[in-house]
């Protein structure tokens, strides 16, 4: 199994956003950054596939900026085999740009599977799987929540509203896979010592602006202050009075 | 220019977001095509007609039986180029998310995506995206031609503007999918979707144990099937409740009517997920719970004689 698996450096999900000077980016200071958590899933995926087959290579793809090699060694910490750093300081707004530069990157190898995170949860875009699947011509399953594999035919279940849709699929393919698809591990010493010394492959890239343009980011709309209603079973003939009359949701 | 704006049926029949689709679609003016792909007459796709769809065009073939990402890409890009449109909208639906990347690809340009806000200015489409979870919107001017959108469900509410939608069917030859869905194994019934539901009624680290979500359910049922049951990410982790449930920066990201936070402390990733909703209410024993600072409505005290209670009471309202 020859699986590549791509990744991105994003903000932790407890992050609290500030906005930049530019009106338009997140201030980066103090902000802790991991592993993208879908990516997780893809990665922890890879892993077992590449262990079960007992043969392989697991290759992690990453475009960012150079401090995204941190990202990349944790991957190589649980176990993948190499990485490739697509260095750009900056990821532009459109993802159609990212994609034609995974892809480009990607198309010089034959790979049985090419796995992502569903989406990132730094900008919510989630496509690139597709968009990379497309620019190569591979088939392509989102979402992937249970996964096998037999051979060169897979059954991916993936969730839709009110249930779970069973999809079949020839490898060759690209999937992106969800929470639920497994358990990702925690990383042992042994592996953050070994992924030092693990192939890490710097290439910089130039991305295009794309025609997606970023006019400003700002913080939500704040909620108006609430109010507690009362304590105990006491109070809810109140809060239904109010959720009937006075927000009219009732 | 027009808009084409991408209903959703599934076995035979439109699905209710599609109004949003076209809600919003002619909302930018020019005019609105609206397009399903179906394996053959769509029950209710004539409504499209009541939110403002001009044109309602149905391509069918028997491959659309079961949603075709392929086949459906394929037949939607063609129908896209034919058409000309300025903007293309989809649903940020299960489908939709899965789709609209696809049929973007094929006309060499991105989604923007999971929009809640759309405005033109001048000749460009600028829309408004929710990132970081909702924790700050993202004001993106789309120069993409055509303009690929996909809506966040829930948003853009319903507005009834008439308008002719003239029926046509266009059998269309697609390619035999390498994806196929096999089937569909369906939720149990009258579960809704958390991402689609008006009320969502969820459950944190406060329930205490898995089985005692069954008074949230109960709560849910008494709304008469529109209200769904969601779980916070401590619950999911701890295998209490499915991954569909989840609420939150790694769950769902929802704005349904009303939000019922029950046991729930209100983590920063949580509240990012549904602090879009229209109104909040939380119950908590913790009156310094930070997930009072969000909420419309709070009670103080144990979920365990509150919720029955409430439940009794939305009872009697939907009696």
């Amino acid at each position: 199994m020859k699986i590549a698996v791509c990744i991105k450096r994003v903000p932790d999900s407890e992050t609290r956003v500030k906005i930049a000077a530019d009106g338009k980016s997140l201030d980066e200071a103090g902000v802790k950054f991991v592993l993208n958590p879908y990516d997780e899933f893809a990665l922890e995926e890879a892993l077992r596939r590449k262990e079960k087959a007992g043969t392989g290579e697991v290759v992690v793809v990453c475009l960012g900026p150079a401090v995204a090699q941190e990202t990349i060694r944790t991957a190589l910490s649980w176990g993948a085999d190499r990485g490739v750093l697509l260095q750009a300081d900056k990821i532009p707004a459109d993802p159609f740009e990212t994609a034609k530069v995974i892809a480009a990157e990607l198309k010089t190898t034959s790979w049985d599977l090419i796995l992502f995170g569903r989406m990132a949860i730094d900008d919510y875009n989630h496509q690139v799987g597709q968009l990379v699947a497309e620019l190569l011509g591979l088939p392509c399953v989102t979402a992937v929540s249970h996964l096998d594999i037999e051979g060169t035919k897979g059954v991916a279940e993936r969730e839709i509203e009110g249930g779970i849709e069973v999809v079949d699929f020839p490898l060759p393919a690209v999937l992106t896979a969800d929470k639920g698809l497994n358990e990702p591990r925690l990383p042992a010493l042994k592996g953050i010592m070994a992924a030092k010394k693990k192939p890490l492959e710097v290439k910089p890239v130039q991305v295009g602006a794309g025609v997606l343009e970023v006019v400003a980011l700002t913080p939500p709309p704040e909620r108006k202050e609430g109010k507690i209603v009362g304590e105990g079973a006491g109070a809810v003939a109140e809060l239904v009075r109010l959720l009937r009359e006075e927000a009219k949701v009732l | 220019m027009t808009t084409l704006a991408v209903l959703e049926q599934r076995d035979g029949v439109l699905r209710k977001i599609s109004h949003e689709v076209v809600t919003a679609a002619q909302r930018l003016g020019g005019g609105v095509e609206a397009v399903v792909c179906a394996a053959g007459v769509v029950q209710g796709a004539d409504q499209a007609a009541k939110f403002g769809a001009d044109k309602i065009v149905t391509l069918t073939n028997p491959a659309f039986a079961k949603y075709a990402p392929e086949a459906c890409a394929q037949a939607l890009a063609e129908r896209a180029k034919l058409g000309g449109h300025r903007c293309i909208v989809f649903a940020a639906s299960a489908t939709g998310k899965d789709l609209a990347p696809r049929v973007a690809a094929k006309l060499g340009v991105a989604v923007a995506a999971d929009i809640t806000d759309l405005a033109t200015d001048g000749g460009a489409i600028v829309v408004t995206r929710p990132v970081y979870a909702g924790k700050a919107l993202l004001k993106v001017k789309v120069a993409a031609q055509p303009a690929v959108l996909s809506l966040r469900p829930n948003v853009f509410t319903p507005v009834e503007r008439p308008k002719a939608g003239a029926a046509e069917t266009v059998a269309v030859t697609v390619p035999a999918g390498r994806v196929t869905v096999r089937e569909i194994k369906a939720a149990p019934a009258g579960t809704l979707d958390v991402a689609e539901a008006q009320v969502i009624i969820s459950g944190g680290r406060g329930l205490k144990e898995p089985a005692n979500f069954k008074v949230l359910e109960d709560l849910a049922r008494a709304f008469g099937g529109q209200a769904a049951v969601g779980a916070s990410r401590a619950v999911v982790d701890a295998g209490w409740r499915a991954h569909a449930d989840q609420v939150g920066q790694t769950g769902k990201t929802v704005s349904p009517s009303l939000y019922i936070a029950v046991g729930i402390s209100g983590a920063i990733q949580h509240l990012a997920g549904m602090r879009t909703s229209k109104v909040i209410v939380a119950i908590n024993k913790d009156k310094d719970a930070p997930i009072f600072k969000v909420a419309d409505y709070g009670v103080v005290g144990d979920l365990f004689e509150i919720v029955p209670k409430l439940t009794e009471e939305i009872r009697k309202l939907h009696g």
